[in-house]
């Protein structure tokens, strides 16, 4: 008996040598997000972020302990690609944490394996309200449409923009956009005077916009996912002529993600959104991280899911940190949803540990032009550690 | 009663703006099928590179949008006539499963050539400065780049209308469609003929896909995103007709857009059932081909 636990044991030291040189253990990280596709700018992003955050601090781990990043490209919003990639993550590559998601229907086909397996996932975009509810090991570090949008209704009411038009990309973060506005806008005293949804995979916004033109409402409320759409309703806004017409223009940060308004030109110009991150920020922490970002990768300009990223990976050190990198998936789940910094580049962040999901500022931006030329997201407002307004008007039952 | 007649505006003119664009891209797709009977369902792949060429040549090359639209239509009208040497005269008169094969391969090629040259990302079009912002008629604005692609695709409609009716080339093109065995007896090189008339619809779908890239973006996806489209132009139209498919362009480019304006959300389910009707009506287009 005992010789055969001896066996088992060396057995045992022998599998932990080739995974890992004598002596040093290695956690292993899965990242599941979108590496192609015409989906991918964010989710590229989102692995600059975390990849920058995980070289720059592994020196900051215990001694002996390492980081071992499995990236997984779910190539778009594909759910069942999404959950064998992580099938496969829990039980070939033994991961102890799961991040990453930069849509929604990925992240809820991932949410239920990491309640089988016990592996906390970290959701570093994905941005649907329910989704912190599918898992007990689900934590996200983004925002939800509904927080974002919600700010930006009530901004829009009080400052004259009480007659609003909204028009969304027709999926699920489009319709949270456009029930947050909406409840944001009325909760202050203003009102809708019409919505549209359009197809996601929609070839040419012009006939919707024109629509918008001839009803001619006083402010208009889009979304778009952010990326490669953002700049080309915003060039269809543009040739259609809706500023000249005498439409405001309101919107969350998707629409003007920092990465993409650099191929914009002076379109945006002026137009006020709501967000959790702008690249422009004076923070300290935050002129730390674009410095970093752009010696990294030169010529490119972080956007919010390259700080979610950053930050994702900031809370699975943290946890790697506080317990010498041994940890049970219930330590883990205990200090990534007690989470707390001030030193975020977005500002101070928060997880609520009763949802497991992200309390932030939101912050009221405007697109100006900096001394150097450039458009930039500027804040002049802050709606201070907003949680998610949905799951307080859904409470769960 | 105001507001009805600013969106009959709007949908007439976003509607013909993207008929042009329809029209001159599936027009050479007709005249391959009516006038050598092959279904090539690579077609979109022309007006694909023909997009890619424009944008490409503009950015890299640096070159002005007219000659950077040359340059595509001549490129890619030289590719279409290799390919019609090598590849495509092989199917004429032969097994339709064949010619699907070919062409679907064709597709997957063109898809997988795309991506490996130019990436997965939508390509950023930027129309000319001349061309870019609006222009005022009658007290309404319009995107400039939109009344231009008007006057041009009717410009180029005028023209085509006119070499087919009035020039020697077209006479043998519409001998040769009505039938090619009495045109060969007359002394009609067949062959030639029909690698010239490749070469020009390969042209056409390149100059579209070149003009109409605002519209419908470039991206790796395009031969197979708007097959369905150009297909359906070529079937409500009459294959092989050169006037049918304008027609059934004009319909599906304002039906289209008149969906998008009103009701985007139940868009192609009724364009889809219209073309089914359609066809249920006129099994052989709305103008077939002799």
């Amino acid at each position: 008996m005992r010789r055969f636990a001896t066996m088992l044991a060396a057995a045992g030291a022998a599998l932990g040598l080739t995974l890992a040189p004598a002596g040093a253990k290695t956690i292993r990280i899965g990242i599941i997000t979108t590496y192609s596709g015409p989906l991918a700018p964010p989710g590229i992003s989102m692995d600059r972020g975390l990849t920058l955050y995980a070289k720059l601090h592994a020196k900051d781990l215990p001694k002996g302990v390492k980081v071992s990043i499995i990236r997984r490209d779910d190539t778009g919003i594909a759910p069942a690609t999404a959950k064998r990639l992580a099938q496969e993550l829990v039980t070939r590559d033994h991961v102890q944490f799961l991040a990453g998601s930069v849509y929604s229907p990925d992240a809820l086909a991932i949410a239920p394996l990491a309640t089988e397996a016990k592996v906390p996932f970290v959701v570093m975009n994905a941005a649907a309200a329910d989704l912190v509810r599918k898992s007990p090991y689900v934590v996200r570090d983004s925002f939800t449409l509904w927080q974002v949008a919600m700010p930006m209704g009530e901004w829009a009411a009080k400052h004259g923009m009480g007659d609003a038009y909204t028009a969304v990309s027709d999926y699920a973060p489009g319709w949270d956009a456009e029930g947050g506005f909406i409840a944001g806008i009325k909760a202050a005293g203003g009102k809708i005077v019409g919505s549209v949804r359009f197809p996601l995979n929609n070839p040419d916004f012009a006939p919707v916009l024109q629509r918008i033109k001839d009803l001619h409402p006083h402010t208009l409320f889009i979304f778009v996912p952010g990326g490669p759409q953002s700049t080309q309703m915003m060039k269809t806004f543009n040739a259609l002529g809706l500023a000249k017409a005498g439409i405001h223009l309101v919107t969350t940060q998707d629409l003007l993600i920092d990465s993409e308004l650099p191929k914009m030109g002076n379109i945006p110009l002026g137009v006020v959104s709501s967000g959790t991150y702008q690249e422009a920020s004076p923070r300290p922490a935050n002129r730390a991280f674009v410095a970093a970002f752009q010696k990294a990768y030169p010529g490119s300009v972080p956007d919010f899911p390259a700080m979610q990223g950053w930050d994702g990976m900031a809370m699975i050190f943290r946890v790697i940190r506080q317990t010498g990198g041994k940890f049970t998936p219930a330590q883990a789940m205990d200090i990534l949803s007690h989470y707390s910094t001030t030193n975020s580049p977005r500002g101070p962040f928060h997880i609520d540990p009763a949802t497991r999901d992200v309390v932030e500022n939101v912050y009221i931006r405007r697109v100006e032009k900096l001394k150097n030329g450039q458009l930039a997201n500027v804040r002049f407002d802050t709606f201070p550690m907003v949680s998610d307004p949905w799951a307080k008007m859904h409470p769960q039952k | 009663m105001h507001q009805a007649v600013s969106a009959a505006i709007s949908i007439g003119f976003f509607g013909l703006a993207y008929a042009m664009v329809l029209y001159l891209i599936s027009v050479g797709l007709s005249v391959t099928l009516g006038l050598m009977g092959v279904v090539n369902l690579a077609h979109g792949a022309f007006a694909m590179f023909g997009g890619y060429a424009v944008t490409e040549l503009m950015a890299r090359a640096g070159l002005p949008f007219w000659a950077a639209l040359t340059g595509g239509v001549v490129l890619v009208a030289a590719g279409g006539a290799v390919l019609e040497r090598v590849l495509y005269r092989r199917l004429y008169g032969g097994d339709e499963l064949d010619q699907v094969l070919l062409t679907i391969g064709l597709v997957f090629i063109s898809l997988a050539a795309a991506r490996f040259g130019f990436g997965t990302l939508d390509q950023v079009f930027h129309p000319p400065a001349a061309l870019a912002g609006t222009i005022t008629i009658a007290g309404r604005s319009f995107p400039t780049y939109r009344s231009f692609l008007i006057l041009c695709g009717a410009g180029l409609v005028a023209l085509l209308w006119l070499a087919v009716d009035r020039t020697r080339f077209g006479a043998m093109l519409r001998a040769a469609v009505d039938n090619p065995r009495m045109a060969e007896a007359v002394g009609i090189d067949t062959g030639r003929l029909f690698a010239i008339s490749f070469a020009l619809g390969s042209g056409l779908a390149a100059l579209g896909g070149g003009l109409g890239a605002e519209i419908l973006p470039i991206s790796p996806a395009y031969p197979v995103q708007y097959l369905v489209d150009f297909l359906t132009v070529v079937a409500v139209g009459g294959a092989g007709s050169i006037r049918g498919p304008f027609l059934a362009a004009l319909l599906l480019g304002i039906s289209q857009t008149a969906f998008l304006y009103f009701w985007p959300a139940a868009g192609s389910f009724f364009i889809d059932a219209l073309t089914l009707g359609l066809l249920m009506w006129r099994p052989r287009g709305l103008v077939p081909a002799a």
